[in-house]
């Protein structure tokens, strides 16, 4: 609050003093789940996100010596109504420029559809990756730096069918991104000429499994596409799978990634192919470090891409000289793409100097942004198999 | 008419898929049942909190056989949990007594009505479901140690030489075999015994139980401990056959409601009976026939689509339209409860 004041107090000085473009207080809204199903995951991703804001206003180059203060609101992940009402208020008193978030696709969806788009404020969402959201009628206002499940399922496609498999059960777990990835899936896995024996959607947090494992295992496929979460659903169809001797190989999505699923089946899971996006590159091992060094974990799923999406925020504001809502959203793609000066993790302050000199920059970051036309990144994938009792690279797709 | 070795192969499909895990998990459905029908026969409410009683019951087993393992005690093939089950069960019948004393004997003391029980009984709930979280966390827990199989899928294949596997896990084994044990122990105790019978007289009719000089205390007492039996027994070969999550135990309360209601409520043998229909008609209706009717029909009546009745999406559905038609057509349940 004091250090608040004093930029105030500041700021105030600056303006009375005459100063065309006075240094001033941006605001920006950070909206995740601090409560809900994925309260674990969002303290280090607004913590990565506040980093970038840190790293712009300690350089002293953004808007000629502007600082940044984070607004946290809480998306709770789950319900739509309290996401909104969040949001309504981050925009409407808190007046911030721009939001970082959210991040459930549920309560992303919500928030972009009822309040970010209506008042033209810009949206960068870090872990939203349901395919629904590439088509909402956004206006510009919605960008996103996690990659679309509809990538995932064509990359897990590709692996699966590229491995010889010709015929392959699925199941999902109930919900947006359950439903969204395996359509993205069955639809890809169908166009590359193969054939779906079966799906079957799961309940999470069930007693038991057996009846979905009965039906999925008399379909005819030897393997099983697990799309659901690890320590979930996901987790009980596997074992359940496993007892009844139904699949031994199967193929994963992202949320069935973890050392715990194979610390419990691992020897008996042969053939098992699974995507997580990332890429192998440098710029993710660099922000990590980078992270650690601020004593953020910076190793979470989406850790990378909430400090990527509060970066390009920054950017934006600094390439439209303004931190204007409008101007905001005008300076995203530009700042995203090519071309330009490549910017990697921890070198914001170089960025910011480059846009004040009127160069461009291409911002690559930690996740390797490139944003598509309708505001999202294409997304690398890496495809794992088990090995040596954990999950290894096999390529980057 | 199809060949010998096809008809074996459909029963072992069968088996494996439909009748052995409905058998384990009709179990775990009847000893869980089994508790909250006899607090509501003889108490006299519905126990919300039995859910998570079982969780409490098999939290204690776990970090007793976490304890026995680090010792290097075990049970051979058999889980060590086993070995740690009676400390489990007499943990939790003090922490049972122990609520009773404090909570319910107050309400029995001023002759609330039993929707107040209810209620109560919700509110023990969510004390009992804070208290599991805080000491062991809401992640999975696993501690099954010992030969997870009898025999594997495949080594049954290799063995008889038949297209169809059968697996056969100990924990389903153990969970049938002590559901069976149990079972008979409570109902020879229940019908033999002077307690018991002093108990179902309870049931029955308190007043004129209580005219004859039985000790409502001591039945009150021994129908926690009876409970908490039951509750940790199933709690504990529940995480045995599954994993143990507090949350899923909490879930597993409306399928216990389920078969309790539909055996009939204060009725153990409608517990039981409620048990098995619930989890033969889960698995049994949202199964794929197709591959077991491939086996038993000549070629040319074979089917194309999947043959099953209903997605699995549904089966959730199912116990609940038992529930509704049983509760509609029968409302004292199949073995002429008492109404809720």
């Amino acid at each position: 609050m004091k250090k608040h004041l004093l930029t105030v107090a500041l700021a105030a000085a600056l303006a009375t003093s005459g100063f065309a473009n006075a240094a001033q207080t941006i605001k920006i809204g950070v909206i995740l789940g601090f409560t809900g199903p994925i309260e674990s995951l969002t303290p280090d991703m607004a913590a990565s996100a506040e980093l970038a804001f840190k790293e712009a206003s300690d350089s002293g180059m953004l808007l000629n010596g502007s600082t940044i203060t984070p607004i946290r609101a809480d998306s709770t992940c789950v319900d739509a109504s309290a996401a909104t009402a969040a949001a309504e208020r981050l925009i409407t008193a808190d007046k911030v420029a721009a939001i970082m978030g959210a991040d459930c696709s549920g309560v992303t969806t919500a928030i972009a559809n009822s309040v970010a788009i209506p008042n033209g404020v810009v949206m960068v969402s870090p872990s939203a990756t349901t395919p629904a959201l590439s088509s909402i009628e956004d206006k510009g206002f919605f960008f996103r730096t996690a990659p679309s499940d509809a990538r995932q399922g064509q990359v897990l496609a590709d692996a699966v069918f590229e491995s010889g498999t010709k015929i392959i059960a699925v199941t999902y777990t109930n919900n947006d991104y359950g439903k969204g990835l395996s359509d993205a899936f069955i639809g890809a896995f169908k166009a590359l000429g193969g054939k779906i024996a079966i799906v079957a959607a799961h309940e999470d947090g069930k007693g038991d499994y057996s009846a979905e494992v009965a039906a999925l295992a008399a379909a005819g496929a030897d393997k099983l596409a697990v799309l659901g979460y690890l320590d979930q659903g996901g987790k009980g169809i596997i074992q359940a799978s496993l007892d009844t001797g139904a699949f031994d190989s199967f193929a994963l999505g992202d949320g069935m990634i973890g050392q715990s699923l194979i610390d419990a089946f691992g020897k008996d899971m042969v053939d098992t192919i699974a995507t997580s996006p990332g890429g192998s590159s440098d710029a993710m091992t660099n922000f990590i470090s980078l992270a650690k060094a601020n004593k953020i974990g910076g190793e979470g799923p989406y850790d990378g891409t909430s400090y990527d999406a509060g970066a390009l925020i920054v950017l934006a504001i600094q390439a439209g000289g303004t931190a204007d809502r409008a101007s905001i959203q005008a300076n995203m793609n530009k700042v995203a793409n090519a071309p330009g000066t490549k910017i990697y993790p921890g070198e914001l302050k170089k960025a910011l100097e480059i846009l004040t000199a009127g160069g461009e920059v291409d911002y690559v970051g930690a996740t390797n942004i490139e944003f598509s036309d309708v505001g999202e990144v294409y997304g690398t994938y890496r495809q794992l198999e088990i090995k040596d009792n954990k999950f290894s690279l096999v390529k980057v797709r | 008419m199809p060949e010998f070795i096809d008809i074996l192969n459909a029963l072992v499909l069968m088996t494996n898929y439909v009748i052995l895990p409905a058998l384990t998990y009709g179990s775990q459905l009847a000893l869980g049942a089994l508790g909250v029908t006899l607090v509501f026969g003889i108490l006299r409410f519905s126990n919300f909190a039995h859910g998570d009683t079982m969780a409490f019951g098999a939290m204690v087993t776990i970090l007793i056989t976490w304890w026995f393992q680090s010792l290097g005690l075990s049970f051979g093939p058999l889980p060590t949990a086993l070995l740690a089950l009676p400390f489990g069960i007499a943990v939790t019948a003090v922490f049972l007594l122990f609520t009773d004393r404090f909570v319910y004997k107050h309400y029995r003391g001023i002759g609330a009505k039993p929707i107040t029980f209810v209620m109560v009984s919700v509110g023990v709930m969510f004390i009992m479901n804070g208290l599991v979280r805080f000491v062991i966390g809401p992640a999975d827990q696993r501690f099954a140690d010992g030969a997870r199989f009898i025999f594997k899928a495949r080594e049954f294949k290799e063995y008889t030489g038949l297209a169809e596997g059968l697996a056969l896990r100990s924990s389903q084994v153990i969970t049938i075999v002590l559901a069976i044990i149990l079972v008979a122990a409570l109902f020879w105790f229940l019908q033999k015994t002077k307690t018991g019978k002093a108990m179902r007289a309870f049931s029955d009719n308190e007043n004129l139980a209580l005219l004859s000089g039985i000790d409502p205390d001591k039945i009150v007492r021994i129908t926690w401990i009876l409970a908490a039996i039951l509750a940790t027994v199933a709690g504990v070969l529940y995480g045995l056959d599954k994993s143990f999550k507090p949350f899923v135990y909490f879930q597993l309360l409306l399928p216990i409601f389920a078969a309790a209601i539909v055996g009939g409520l204060g009725k153990p043998i409608g517990a039981i009976a409620g048990g098995f229909i619930i989890a033969f008609s889960e698995v049994a209706i949202t199964y794929v026939y197709k591959k077991f009717l491939i086996y038993l029909l000549p070629e040319n009546l074979e089917p194309e689509s999947l043959m099953q009745l209903l997605a699995t999406e549904y089966k959730f559905a199912v116990s609940f339209v038992i529930l509704v038609l049983v509760l509609l057509v029968r409302p004292t349940g199949i073995f002429k409860g008492n109404v809720v």
